[in-house]
């Protein structure tokens, strides 16, 4: 990105003022590294969001920001419920992905000499990859119920336990969902799909916590040098793809009956108070129940497959978030609190201590933060802070975000090759797919580090415990 | 006008976080062909045996958004049928595209497919003539 086009603030933050259609100023959040590394599609992506109606306070950018469609990934922006509006590209067709860790109890010691076994196992039990089907069939009345109740409604059907509902953002259940603004399309979709990871950059890792930054925060969140975690990396799936292509199609053309005057399509939209804007948001809730339960279902697979190996042992959830979402939240502007309408496009929400919204003991440290790493790289724990409120309406970032396209990856590396070299240094990559791998290479990423020491040196959040990777079931 | 010279060919444009399928040829018609060839590509390289048809219609003046729609009707038609396809046959009649998709079950081993596409995307989206009335199109797809 040529930063002559944006003004220095600090030297994690980077600010493009409002000047022509824009209505807000662009603000990004990273290092000069970071901002140089990134394509100038960002700037192009970020200051087009601060153009259009209703948008609050700015259009952020969060370090792990890249090229997206219409938002740039690692966007964040915010809409008054009267003049704003909502965008299904603002969100994402994956809606509602999301990461969520669990706590083993486990040490490195523990799963080291049937390592290899429990990934073969994991990678047995849990569908990962194109065209894999889940174990469960939905019906009209279990797909509604579903979309409807979300983790809540996986736990009712025997997937998990009750207390997993605290530890998952809205409790487990989006309220506002309204399965039938959901197509028989995006349904059909979705109908063998329950419980699978999908492909791409979807994963579930065994990860080990190699380094601990912040005691008191990771003694909290359950955290203990050398234990192991589960993380799952997965969204919505088909029924969440399908909802992001209907209504950014909708909303593509409806536009301009509704006089938005925009850059480019990729930025459709719609008042969020139009009858368009409303079936989205009942839709796109909907796909966040999915997309809830999804994780819900796949974490239960997985303790199952722990079940196995140490009959003992107890996976608890650490938390649940999602970071491609919009919601109502409510948010202090200019001194006055209000509701706002927040896109996060690859962002994840990082409400700080005290918030109304966590229960103990989260409430007193903030709210865990997972942001994932690549194949193969560290992936962080991390504590939303107060500070975050003020600088990105409790923001922060959600991965590594990519550095390198996937043909140039695939160019780069080999899938085998990959492999070998992850396992040499202890990594077991179980995929149904060599070219994937190669797709994904850890070296096809930006350094997650530094994006989460930006993520940090910013106020976006705190960290608090670094994971690295053991086993990687790769989508 | 269509000409007869003007090569048909796909090929992948680099985007950082997505797919760009890029595609030339003679008609509108067939650089639509050619882009559908270039979303297998991003799934998988391998052998795909034309054991199955699937009919695709769609309908739209809008040529940008005509190419939306083949390309969203062809990831549904995947996702739900589980298959992949290795050969379009695309008729355009004023806004009407028919079409035929030929294919078969995909096959995790065979196929050893790396992603699935999501949706089409309007990023860098594109359908032109070139003055040398060779067609061009574009499209990010979300994978």
């Amino acid at each position: 990105m040529d930063l002559s086009r944006l003004q220095k603030v600090s030297d994690f933050e980077w600010r493009v003022q409002p000047k022509a259609a824009m209505r807000v100023p662009a603000v990004l959040f990273a290092d000069e590294a970071l901002a140089l590394q990134m394509d100038d599609k960002v700037y192009e992506q970020m200051v087009a969001v601060a153009t259009l109606p209703g948008i609050v306070q700015a259009s952020y950018a969060m370090p792990d920001a890249h090229w997206g469609y219409g938002f740039p990934i690692g966007g964040v922006a915010a809409f008054d419920p009267e003049d704003g509006v909502v965008s299904a590209g603002g969100v994402g067709f994956d809606i509602s992905c999301g990461v969520r860790t669990l706590t083993t109890g486990l040490t490195f010691a523990d799963v080291g000499p049937c390592k290899s076994m429990l990934a073969d196992a994991l990678f047995e039990e849990i569908p990962a990859g194109v065209g894999s089907r889940g174990a469960i069939t939905l019906d009209d009345h279990g797909m509604d119920a579903m979309l409807s109740g979300g983790a809540g409604w996986a736990v009712e059907q025997g997937y998990g336990e009750a207390a997993d509902l605290t530890r998952t953002e809205e409790g487990g259940c989006m309220a506002g969902a309204d399965p039938a603004q959901v197509s028989a399309r995006a349904k059909q979709r979705q109908r063998r799909e329950m419980g699978t990871l999908g492909s791409g950059n979807h994963y579930l890792e065994i990860q080990r916590v190699s380094k601990i930054f912040d005691q008191r925060v990771a003694n909290a969140y359950g955290l203990g040098q050398d234990e192991l975690l589960v993380t799952i990396h997965c969204g919505s799936r088909g029924l969440g793809h399908q909802i992001g292509t209907e209504f950014l199609r909708e909303m593509v053309n409806a536009s301009a009956s509704f006089g938005i005057e925009l850059p480019d399509r990729e930025l459709a939209c719609a008042p969020i108070c139009s009858e368009l804007g409303q079936r989205y948001l009942g839709a796109m809730r909907a796909g966040i129940n999915c997309a809830l339960a999804n994780r819900q279902i796949v974490a239960h697979l997985a303790r199952a497959v722990f079940a196995r190996f140490f009959p003992g042992a107890s996976l608890a959830l650490l938390f649940d978030v999602s970071h491609n979402t919009c919601k109502v939240e409510a948010h202090e502007v200019g001194g006055v609190v209000r509701p706002l309408y927040v896109h996060r496009k690859g962002a994840t929400r990082a409400f700080g201590p005290g918030h109304t919204e966590l229960a103990p003991p989260l409430k007193t440290v903030g709210q865990p933060v997972l942001v994932g790493g690549s194949m193969g790289t560290a992936s962080y724990v991390l504590a939303g802070t107060a500070s975050s409120e003020q600088r990105a309406l409790s923001s922060a970032c959600h991965g590594a975000g990519r550095a390198m396209s996937r043909n140039a990856a695939k160019r780069r590396w080999r899938g085998r090759e990959v492999v070998d070299d992850l396992a040499r240094r202890g990594i077991l990559i179980r995929s149904p797919s060599l070219r994937g791998v190669a797709e994904e290479a850890p070296g096809a990423y930006k350094d997650v580090t530094a994006v989460v020491d930006a993520a940090d040196a910013a106020g976006l959040a705190r960290k608090v415990a670094c994971l690295t990777p053991v086993v990687c079931i790769k989508g | 006008m269509s000409t007869a010279n003007c090569s048909a060919r796909w090929w992948h444009f680099a985007h950082e976080a997505d797919a760009g399928l890029a595609a030339s040829g003679s008609s509108v018609a067939e650089v639509f062909e050619q882009i559908a060839l270039a979303m297998t590509a991003v799934i998988t390289h391998e052998p795909i045996e034309t054991k199955t048809c699937v009919e695709v219609r769609c309908r739209g003046s809008d040529r940008e958004l005509l190419l939306i729609d083949w390309l969203n009707e062809l990831i549904f038609e995947m996702a739900t049928r589980g298959l992949v396809f290795s050969r379009y046959e695309v008729d355009i009649d004023g806004d009407r595209l028919t079409a035929k998709a030929y294919g078969e079950r995909v096959d995790p081993v065979r196929h050893r497919p790396a992603v699935e596409p999501k949706g089409a995307t309007y990023t860098a989206l594109a359908v032109r003539e070139d003055a040398d009335g060779c067609w061009q199109a574009r499209c990010v797809v979300d994978v």
